[in-house]
């Protein structure tokens, strides 16, 4: 539980720096921190295969394709919003906390810390199972989905200027 | 359970010491095979008192004293929490990484089994994967913060070659995935242990052949050394990422190089030459085919285990060593199209074929 409440305001202090840095490095580094915090918490909720992938993919892939394009572009500070932006921004940001919190308060109720699920739930096994036999039409169509992206990038790249 | 937690802090300690002592005498290896591959002397200047007999001795003792003693220089223009945050972010992953290679079998001591092995998690190798992502931040982060346009290419460099490379190592470790059926790497080390017709240790080369090339190129390059130091490259970016380093952080970016390399001479030695397997050595002791049994008890099997792995280890550190002096570094397009061209193809066409040849193989009616 303390193990929870320090990962879990750690992971929102890091996601508040992600917003309010005017460094957009500073705020690449915040979110990788994020994201691997909460990596940390999935491994805390006995789901080390989803941690380790969130750290895979995440933190360690799309990110370090985030920094590069920054580094490329090497974008100087940010000058300061104005006032509609903000209002916008956190007018979004209500409009999703309202979405999140029927899921929230549904979600079981159960504590960090006291998960339920054991034996061999989240372990590499069990996922591959539920991945390859009850899920394979929407796996395959997430596939064929990043495909079509990856034909359309190249698409888009070798076009002639 | 105070023994439990000593036995589990040992372990730890023990693998992080022997990470970081093996990278610190790979340093001085390194200047010595040079020197023996270029026909010099290499280091022999280090001497206490006078006395310069042990070179080994000697270099250890003065290295780390040279380092640290050096001025810390931070770019003016710099950024200094990100100069300085760096080199921390490419030591730690390389550190980390080693907690899952397993350095021998179970060890039963005093009704105690002890799985010699830091931590034990079902996803093993992927572990060791997304440490080796996180590794790319040390790079890019260091480069960008020295506000140094040569550190700038060597960050921007090293992050694409990190990427790219990295897709194909994960790929061609696959097939070995496939076979042995499972991501822990203690059970792909024991699974080793089988005999292949009665005699043929099962070990990963004999079966994935390919894998091994294939993967022994992307991790070479995921330690960015000669031929793939494209983000150092001395002769044309001064010395990439690194440039604006000195002192104790360069030694941090110099370690953390030679952790990796330890880290993957023991990923290579467990997945492909059998890890802490002596061929024909089982729990009690030595099973030759066609010759005999030669029992041994159980501490013996273990030390000889642990000595097995280390000399394995070892090997492979020098066969990277060796490498990293013979051959000359490649062209930046030459890198990219290594990676996706030829190493990510033939990854997934080793995928498919072992997949085809495992089907073909349950379904045979004759199984070794």
């Amino acid at each position: 539980m303390i193990l929870f409440l320090i990962l879990a305001g750690l992971s929102i202090v890091f996601s508040l720096l992600v917003v309010f840095q005017r460094n957009v490095i500073y705020s690449a580094m915040a979110l990788v921190a994020t994201l691997f915090l909460i990596a940390v918490l999935f491994l805390t909720l006995e789901a080390a295969m989803v941690g380790i992938l969130q750290i895979l993919v995440y933190a360690g892939a799309i990110m370090v394709l985030f920094l590069f394009v920054i580094m490329l572009l090497n974008p100087g500070l940010l000058e300061g919003r104005s006032i509609a932006w903000w209002i916008l921004g956190s007018l979004a940001a209500v409009l999703l906390l309202f979405v999140l919190v029927p899921f929230l308060s549904d979600s079981g109720r159960l504590l960090p810390g006291q998960a339920p699920a054991g034996g061999s739930f989240g372990s590499p096994e069990s996922l591959a199972q539920s991945l390859f036999t009850d899920f394979v039409l929407p796996f395959e169509i997430a596939s064929v989905l990043l495909l079509v992206a990856i034909v359309g990038a190249v698409v888009l790249a070798k076009r002639e200027v | 359970m105070i023994v439990d937690i000593g036995i589990i802090a040992a372990k730890a300690l023990m693998v992080l010491s022997m990470v970081l002592n093996l990278a610190g005498v790979l340093g001085w290896i390194e200047r010595k095979a040079s020197a023996l591959i270029q026909d010099r002397i290499g280091a022999n200047r280090a001497s206490i008192f006078g006395f310069a007999g042990l070179g080994l001795v000697n270099t250890l003792i003065a290295d780390p004293i040279k380092f640290l003693t050096k001025e810390d220089f931070i770019p003016p223009k710099g950024d200094r929490l990100l100069h300085t945050l760096a080199p921390c972010l490419a030591l730690f992953p390389a550190l980390v990484a080693f907690a899952v290679i397993p350095f021998g079998d179970i060890l039963v001591l005093a009704d105690r089994t002890i799985n010699l092995q830091v931590a034990n998690l079902n996803v093993g190798i992927l572990y060791i994967f997304s440490m080796a992502s996180l590794s790319v931040y040390g790079i890019v982060i260091g480069a960008w913060a020295s506000n140094n346009k040569f550190s700038l290419l060597g960050g921007v460099r090293g992050s694409a070659q990190m990427i790219s490379y990295e897709i194909a190592m994960g790929l061609s470790v696959m097939g070995i995935l496939m076979i042995y059926g499972t991501l822990e790497l203690q059970e792909i080390a024991r699974a080793q242990g089988n005999l292949l017709w009665g005699w043929l240790p099962a070990w990963g080369i004999f079966l994935q052949p390919a894998a091994f090339l294939l993967f022994f190129t992307a991790a070479v390059a995921e330690t960015k050394r000669i031929p793939f130091d494209l983000p150092e490259a001395e002769s044309e970016i001064v010395a990439g990422y690194h440039v604006e380093y000195s002192g104790g952080k360069f030694l941090m970016f110099f370690a953390g190089e030679f952790a990796e390399i330890v880290t993957a001479a023991g990923l290579i030695t467990t997945l492909f030459f059998g890890g802490w397997q002596v061929p024909f050595l089982m729990r009690d002791g030595f099973h030759f085919p066609w010759v005999g049994t030669l029992f041994l008890p159980q501490l013996v099997v273990a030390l000889l285990q642990v000595g097995a792995f280390t000399l394995k280890v070892l090997f492979f550190c020098w066969l990277q060593i060796l490498l990293r002096w013979s051959l000359p570094r490649f062209r930046y397009d030459q890198v990219m199209r290594l990676g996706w061209k030829m190493l990510l193809p033939l990854a997934l066409l080793n995928v498919m074929v072992t997949a085809v040849l495992i089907v073909a193989w349950q379904s045979a009616p004759l199984k070794p």
